[in-house]
């Protein structure tokens, strides 16, 4: 290390004062030092000190590794959780600059994991890091169980992997149990006042069947899994434990560019209230034009280039109102940011552009003008986040033959059939019977049928 | 005020148990398809060069995710025009840094990969193998040789063993406790070497295998052998390379490309030069025999010679061809003949072989699709004789 502690402790005063006079509110800050060996397992764990073991964990070790042994990413810069306090990690190998760019960063990070509804509504940071230790233990005596152990498990897991992002969209959602379903489509059906039957077409229309499973088309497949399957207690209890993961992780998927952009706009505020010295401050606006430009090679988008800029925009362009970027970051998601506040202006001044995918190249489809920015603009918002996962709902559950019926909903975008199959295949394992899959593929409706035998036949529908 | 944790070096290697499965699940995924692996160029041209290393795939993650015809928004140079390709570049990075999931990051392909060396790779597939059983069938060794080894010292001996350091020190021990036991000695007298000092080096004699093979590939040049064809010989003949290695510490390998005449080539031209012209069998083994015999006597070398064909000899040459392969099963550890046939058509020679050879070393082979190579080179080094 080529600072002390209590040079880090020093800027961090500094930096918390700055922080507290621009009006940040976050949680109690906790900074723990590591070591680059120690910063990779923290990525490959998401950055919990205790996570449950999986074979998935050691490869994002190891690809980690090669990113960084390959140069194919920059510094391990910054790791911050979700909790309170908030804990954050410190490579020791890094500058002195870099840490104090990497403290005033998290303090960003921290603020809007205290104050976006996402997290607020969807998280419990209090229980954090107690939540995965719990999790942890309960799948390690699962292993050690002579009963159960490690091979049972992964097969769970890499299932319940396979499946996790199959979930609701909305956060927090109140979720219904059957009988309240049953309650309010009853309701829904019940004859109307007499006055308006008159005007009402409906009196024709039938209740839906009351026996049928599920009642509602259900996207939360994991769920429904633990409803319905003849799974034994341990193998729900670990479906649970990966749903509830998930839930933790999906605020920080649907706000990756709002919250990065977040944390990039309040380091930069911050570093130029430090009073850096002159060697240093060169450091800082070198390593913050890396962070936040846009990638120049192949067609990527760098989440931090995006938000830094909107979150810019939106300042420049409410110079009364102070109070407005903090309104955005506690209000809005990732989709709903890029629909209300990356305006033409700024797809043009980032020089956007929208591409189409083909077989051997990819097509430019449309690009920052007049014409063409709305589009831009709209593709971006509906692929950002949970919108990245495709929509695939369970609509009926046919007892007689234990067969599960599930829809794709296309919207535009085809599944990748390879990935598809063998996912079904995973959840054939758990699920015990048939599996049909509607989809469409090259503009025909077609079904994918995982059988008992793991056999996959693609069939139209 | 934050809270500063100081670093500690608990030493700890977290993910060594995930990192550890994780590598048991894409060794177990490498040996499932193997057959793809082996079949595939890269491997195949650089077989002298151990130390190339096999990208595998890492384990990939299943899910639901989009595949074709997905859109995407990136940022540009500005110069881009509506309708303008751009080619589809080599595996893309997400961007790894941020306090995020990573899981969400790649949509789909994973971009990591693994490696491993040849060396493992010929692990692998080997390990399933029964070898004990083969060695003792296929890989009996020449034993010739016998090296001596130096280990421990004895009073007896003859005098080219005599160790004379341990002498010397035996010497001194002597004279220490003769000086303890007489108080008047005077250390500078005289104390000569006696009988019960001399020592002499214990000798192990270790019996040493012949470790000498080569590896002889016939293979057909005519104008019926087309590239795919030779492209599966090649798989063939890397198979062996790579097996008879490992069992021997000296191999050489030798090249003979035959048409109705044959001649020892480079391995370039063996698999890139094509010929025209009939086919006499005969022609390559009666080379091969010369060659065994200029160069690798059978008792000091191990031989091991495999003839690649598609099987279509001109009928009159059959005959020599049998009685030479005959003469090969006797001198060679193994002689094998692979049949190189993307149909399923008989071929005469073959049958001939079956028919009349009577030899353990005799292996017979035959291959249709790439799919083939590691099935058919495991049964030939298993099975006692196909019929």
């Amino acid at each position: 290390m080529e600072f002390s502690i209590n040079e880090l402790i020093e800027w961090n005063k500094k930096i918390e004062d700055i922080v507290d006079r621009l009006g940040l509110d976050y949680y109690q800050q906790e900074f723990e030092i590591c070591s680059f060996e120690d910063m990779i397992s923290y990525q490959a764990y998401s950055g919990m000190p205790a996570r449950y073991p999986h074979w998935s964990y050691g490869k994002a070790y190891e690809r980690i590794k090669t990113f960084y042994k390959y140069n194919l990413t920059g510094l391990p810069y910054e790791m911050v959780i979700n909790s309170n306090p908030c804990l954050a990690y410190l490579m020791k190998e890094n500058s002195l600059l870099l840490q104090i760019l990497t403290m005033a960063h998290v303090y960003g990070h921290n603020d809007f994991f205290k104050n976006n509804r996402l997290f607020r509504e969807g998280t419990n940071a209090e229980y954090t890091l107690e939540m995965f230790k719990n999790h942890a233990k309960r799948i390690r005596e699962y292993i050690s169980n002579p009963g159960i152990g490690y091979q049972r498990v992964e097969r769970i897991l890499d299932t319940a992997h396979a499946l996790k992002f199959q979930t609701s969209k909305v956060i927090n959602e109140k979720k219904l149990t059957r009988k309240e379903k049953i309650k309010r489509i009853k309701e829904k059906y019940q004859p109307q006042y007499k006055e308006f039957q008159l005007l009402t077409d409906k009196k024709d229309e039938q209740m839906p069947d009351l026996n049928k499973i599920p009642l509602e088309p259900e996207e939360d497949i994991l769920s429904f899994l633990i409803e319905y399957s003849d799974l034994e207690d341990w193998e729900k209890d670990i479906l649970q434990i990966v749903i509830d993961e998930t839930a933790y992780f999906i605020p920080q998927l649907e706000s990756k560019i709002m919250n990065e952009g977040w944390a990039s706009y309040w380091h930069y505020q911050i570093l130029n209230e430090l009073d850096l010295p002159q060697g240093m401050h060169l450091e800082f606006i070198k390593r913050h034009n890396q962070l936040i430009s846009p990638n120049e090679k192949g067609l990527n988008l760098n989440p931090y280039y995006i938000g830094y800029k909107i979150f810019n925009n939106i300042k420049e362009k409410n110079p009364d109102q102070a109070e407005k970027i903090f309104e955005v970051r506690k209000l809005e998601r990732d989709e709903s940011f890029i629909r209300k506040y990356l305006t033409f202006d700024l797809i043009r001044e980032m020089k956007l552009l929208k591409y189409d995918e083909k077989k051997r190249y990819y097509s430019i489809s449309e690009v920052a003008d007049e014409g063409g920015w709305r589009e831009i603009r709209n593709t971006l918002a509906n692929s950002v986040g949970m919108n990245k996962f495709p929509t695939i709902k369970i609509v009926e559950f046919s007892k007689k033959d234990n067969i599960l019926y599930l829809q794709h909903e296309y919207v535009g975008k085809e599944l990748k059939m390879g990935y598809a199959t063998e996912t079904l295949k995973y959840m054939m394992e758990l699920w015990g019977g048939p599996i049909h899959l509607e989809t469409i593929i090259d503009n025909e409706a077609k079904k994918i049928i995982c059988d008992q035998d793991k056999e996959i036949t693609v069939k139209d529908s | 005020m934050a809270i500063f944790k100081k670093y500690e070096n608990t030493g700890k290697d977290r993910s060594a148990e995930d990192r550890r499965r994780h590598r048991e699940l894409v060794e177990d995924s490498i040996k499932k398809n193997i057959s793809d692996i082996i079949a595939d160029e890269s491997i195949i041209g650089k077989s002298k060069d151990k130390k190339i290393k096999i990208p595998i795939k890492g384990l990939k993650e299943y899910r639901f995710v989009h595949g074709n015809n997905k859109s995407g928004v990136a940022s540009g140079s500005g110069e881009e025009k509506r309708g303008d390709k751009i080619s589809k570049p080599q595996k893309q990075q997400g961007s790894g840094q941020g306090g995020s999931d990573q899981a969400g990051n790649e949509e789909g392909e994973d971009i990591y990969e693994t490696e491993i060396t040849i060396e493992e790779l010929i692990d692998y597939l080997f390990e399933d193998l029964d070898l004990p059983y083969m060695e003792r069938k296929k890989l009996s060794q020449i034993e010739t040789e016998s090296t001596f080894k130096k280990s421990g010292y004895k009073k007896k001996g003859i005098p080219p063993r005599l160790a004379k350091k341990r002498t010397m020190i035996e010497r001194i021990k002597r004279k220490k406790a003769y000086a303890r036991a007489h108080d008047d000695f005077d250390e500078e007298e005289r104390f000569p070497f006696h009988d019960q000092d001399l020592r002499y080096y214990r000798i192990k004699e270790e019996e040493r295998k012949e470790s000498n093979a080569v590896v002889i590939c016939i293979m057909d040049t005519s104008a019926s052998m087309n590239q795919t064809k030779k492209y599966l010989a090649r798989s063939f003949y890397f198979l062996l390379y790579q097996f008879i290695q490992m069992k021997y510490q000296n191999v050489e390998i030798v090249f003979i490309a035959h048409t109705t005449t044959a001649k020892e080539v480079t391995e370039d031209d063996f698999f890139h030069k094509g010929e025209s012209g009939g086919t006499y069998i005969s022609s390559g083994y009666q080379k091969g025999l010369e060659i065994i015999e200029q160069r690798y006597d059978p008792s000091h070398w191990n031989v091991y010679c495999f003839h690649c064909s598609d099987g279509d000899n001109w009928s009159e040459d059959n005959q020599k061809a049998l009685e030479y392969a005959k003469k090969l099963c006797d001198v060679c550890n193994l002689f094998g003949y692979g049949e190189i046939k993307p149909n399923y058509t008989r071929s005469a020679i073959k049958s001939i072989y079956s028919e009349n050879i009577d030899s353990d070393n005799l292996a017979l082979v035959r291959i249709t699709k790439k799919e083939d190579i590691w099935p058919s080179f495991k049964e030939m080094l298993e099975s006692d004789k196909e019929g």
